[in-house]
């Protein structure tokens, strides 16, 4: 779920207007852009690179495997474009697209499960490596959000995953990895999925793990922390949410006590996960923790 | 989207599994009418909510008389703060026994999920409190769908059913769920008749929010949600708004961040007005968004808070600002603003307010809460 500056990546969708201004974002920030996908603009070009049919024609065309895919297209058509990504032998997917059929999600998923392939997503607004590259529609590129360092951040969501960077890296902290992992109710990649990947990524050696009200998510990677030497700090969003209503994220809703905001702090401090009221005291609780 | 009873059943009806004769009625003459033509009967409200047995809006009645003023008095309901149109009349049948049956998305296997209890006639929190073994969780592969077999396999021994109808009957809740792209499609109870027919005198569905755009005549048998003016104008428009109790007004960019304001100034000791979001494709909404939000007139001051990712701050702050003479805010503004696009958001907001955004999000919360108090 790190993405590195060596990897090849493929948009799909690049010629809409979202993916031309992320894409070029992209390519200036180093990320290995091989070129696009759009059925009804084959054969041209976009941003000076190459716009194929599908990718399996884009894989095709390459000496080597893609590594990952990008996938930015409406929602009726993500289904169909990350199987025919999974077709291309491609294994590691970052799906942007908000609004996808949960019953596409879980046919993608489980296709994308037996072809040994991870998927990112959707509604995840991407991951980034600062100094390497990104895939998304994160603001890698602005100093002021994103440096070098050795925390790793997850978030359901990319405006607070940036605003935690924000915070981190005005602190004298920097980045390792930002892993999105989406606000839908049925994503790729879990909390847990996440926290895994950076308790294993060697430039990691701590982690703010952003969380949010709604599903089991939360408690479910504090299962996994339990076992972990490499300290955790956590905001979790929504504690003023009142119960029952979506936030915006689909996955954001409290029903009794599924979900709530008391239930995922009590099972992330018996993991021994520091708990903060606001984004901005992570530093901090870092820094002790250190 | 939630939908009520009388319009879930049908879809029952339509993959095959069988639902109690009966009908619509919004008026209390309706009901005896009802009544009179298929007897002993169930007077039901039809809320989009759980739990109307326990508030009163479910009652037998054995002739059209007592149907009547069941209906009546049931008419005369709030439920969860949904006042009753409309009740369902159906024929009372012979209960032998109740079950609990559902599929779901389910969020832990990635995929749909079975859910049956022999021990029905409680909601599906309590099942999984009191008879937590007696809850069978059979995962399915959505590519290959739900064989006999495999809910032969994860049914336990039941006495008192035709435990092939049963089978078939769970096939057909499953067909239901994929045909209507379900979130839940829930039958509670699911009954085993003294004359052993399988029948469903229940059925709550939960249609799939971002499969409303290709299942459009669906939702429009949807239960429409409970919205303030406020909220129905931020629908209208094409965003989420939600009022709140409080005074500080928030405009923000995305689920996550907005939810963190709201949290940010209660722990600041103060109370958010709203829940609204310009993420997403709405963030060149700038100005109707700055309309809704000061419409609420218990607003005593305004957060604006803009931390962008793929929401540009320059363009939102730009639709907020290109709003400013027209709206005209009358209670102090608070800015905050980092992430793509900054530099240009702070140039404009210095050009036409002569102001600049506080440093840290926190700061702008603060004085945000102190200004309301």
């Amino acid at each position: 779920m790190i993405v590195h500056g060596n990897e090849s990546v493929l948009v799909q969708g690049i010629t809409g207007t979202q993916a031309t201004f992320w894409s070029e974002r992209m390519k200036e920030y180093g990320t290995q852009v091989i070129g696009g996908v759009n059925p009804k603009k084959a054969g041209t070009q976009h941003l000076d690179l190459p716009v194929w049919g599908s990718a399996k024609d884009a894989a095709k065309d390459q000496d080597a495997a893609i590594d990952c895919s990008c996938i930015i297209v409406p929602p009726p058509g993500v289904k169909s474009s990350v199987l025919d990504a999974l077709d291309a032998g491609i294994k590691k997917l970052v799906i942007l697209t908000e609004h996808v059929p949960v019953h596409d999600v879980m046919y993608f998923l489980a296709a994308a499960r037996e072809a040994g392939a991870s998927v990112i997503g959707p509604n995840t607004a991407g991951i980034v490596t600062p100094g390497e590259c990104f895939v998304g529609f994160m603001p890698a590129f602005n100093e002021r959000v994103f440096k070098q360092g050795n925390i790793g951040v997850i978030s359901r969501s990319g405006s607070l995953g940036t605003l935690v960077c924000l915070d981190m890296v005005q602190a004298g902290f920097g980045i390792s990895a930002f892993i999105g992992i989406g606000g839908d109710p049925v994503i790729g990649t879990t909390t847990r999925d996440a926290l895994q990947c950076l308790d294993k990524d060697a430039k990691t050696q701590a982690i703010a793990l952003i969380g949010e009200i709604g599903g089991g998510m939360e408690e479910e990677a504090a299962e996994y922390a339990n076992g972990m030497t490499k300290p955790i700090v956590s905001f979790m969003a929504g504690a003023a949410s009142p119960p029952g209503k979506k936030m915006g994220h689909a996955g954001a809703i409290v029903m009794g006590d599924k979900g709530s905001y008391a239930g995922k702090k009590k099972a992330l401090e018996a993991a021994g996960v520091t708990v903060l009221p606001t984004p901005s005291m992570l530093p901090d609780a870092l820094r002790e923790r250190l | 989207m939630n939908f009520e009873e009388h319009a879930a059943k049908p879809l029952l009806k339509t993959a095959g599994i069988a639902v109690p004769e009966g009908g619509l009625a919004k008026s209390a003459d309706e009901a005896a009418a009802m009544a009179e033509k298929i007897g002993p009967c169930v007077v039901k409200a039809q809320v989009p909510t759980g739990k109307r047995g326990k508030a009163g809006g479910i009652a037998l009645a054995s002739n059209p008389d007592e149907a009547r003023t069941e209906a009546e008095r049931i008419l005369d309901l709030e439920i969860a703060g949904f006042p009753v149109n409309s009740v369902l009349v159906e024929q009372q049948v012979p209960i032998a026994k109740e079950f609990y049956a559902a599929v779901l998305n389910d969020s832990d296997t990635k995929g749909p999920l079975l859910l049956f209890s022999a021990e029905g006639g409680m909601d599906i929190e309590e099942i999984a409190d009191k008879h937590p073994d007696a809850l069978v969780r059979q995962p399915i592969d959505i590519r290959t769908g739900l064989s006999s077999d495999t809910i032969e396999a994860a049914l336990p021994p039941i006495d008192g059913v035709d435990r092939k109808a049963l089978i078939e009957t769970l096939q057909k809740l499953y067909e239901a769920y994929m045909q209507n792209d379900a979130e839940l499609m829930e039958i509670n109870p699911l009954v085993a008749t003294t004359d052993n027919r399988v029948i469903a005198l229940d059925c709550k569905f939960a249609l799939d929010d971002s499969a409303i755009r290709r299942q459009a005549e669906l939702a429009k048998s949807g239960a429409p949600d409970k919205l303030t003016e406020l909220e129905q104008r931020g629908q209208d428009i094409g965003f989420k708004y939600i009022e709140l109790e409080g005074n500080v007004g928030v405009l923000s960019n995305g689920a996550g961040l907005t939810m963190t304001t709201m949290d940010a100034i209660s722990h600041y000791g103060g109370e958010p007005a709203n829940f609204l979001e310009i993420g997403g494709n709405a963030f060149v909404l700038g100005k109707q968004a700055l309309e809704v939000v000061l419409g609420n007139p218990r607003v005593k001051s305004l957060l604006i808070n803009f931390c962008g990712a793929i929401a540009r701050t320059d363009v939102m702050t730009g639709g907020v600002l290109e709003a400013w003479d027209d709206v005209d805010p009358q209670v102090p503004v608070f800015w905050s603003i980092s992430g793509t696009g900054e530099d240009e958001a702070r140039a404009m907001l210095k050009e036409k307010l002569g102001t600049a955004p506080y440093p840290t999000m926190d700061e702008a919360v603060k004085a945000a809460v102190e200004a309301a108090k």
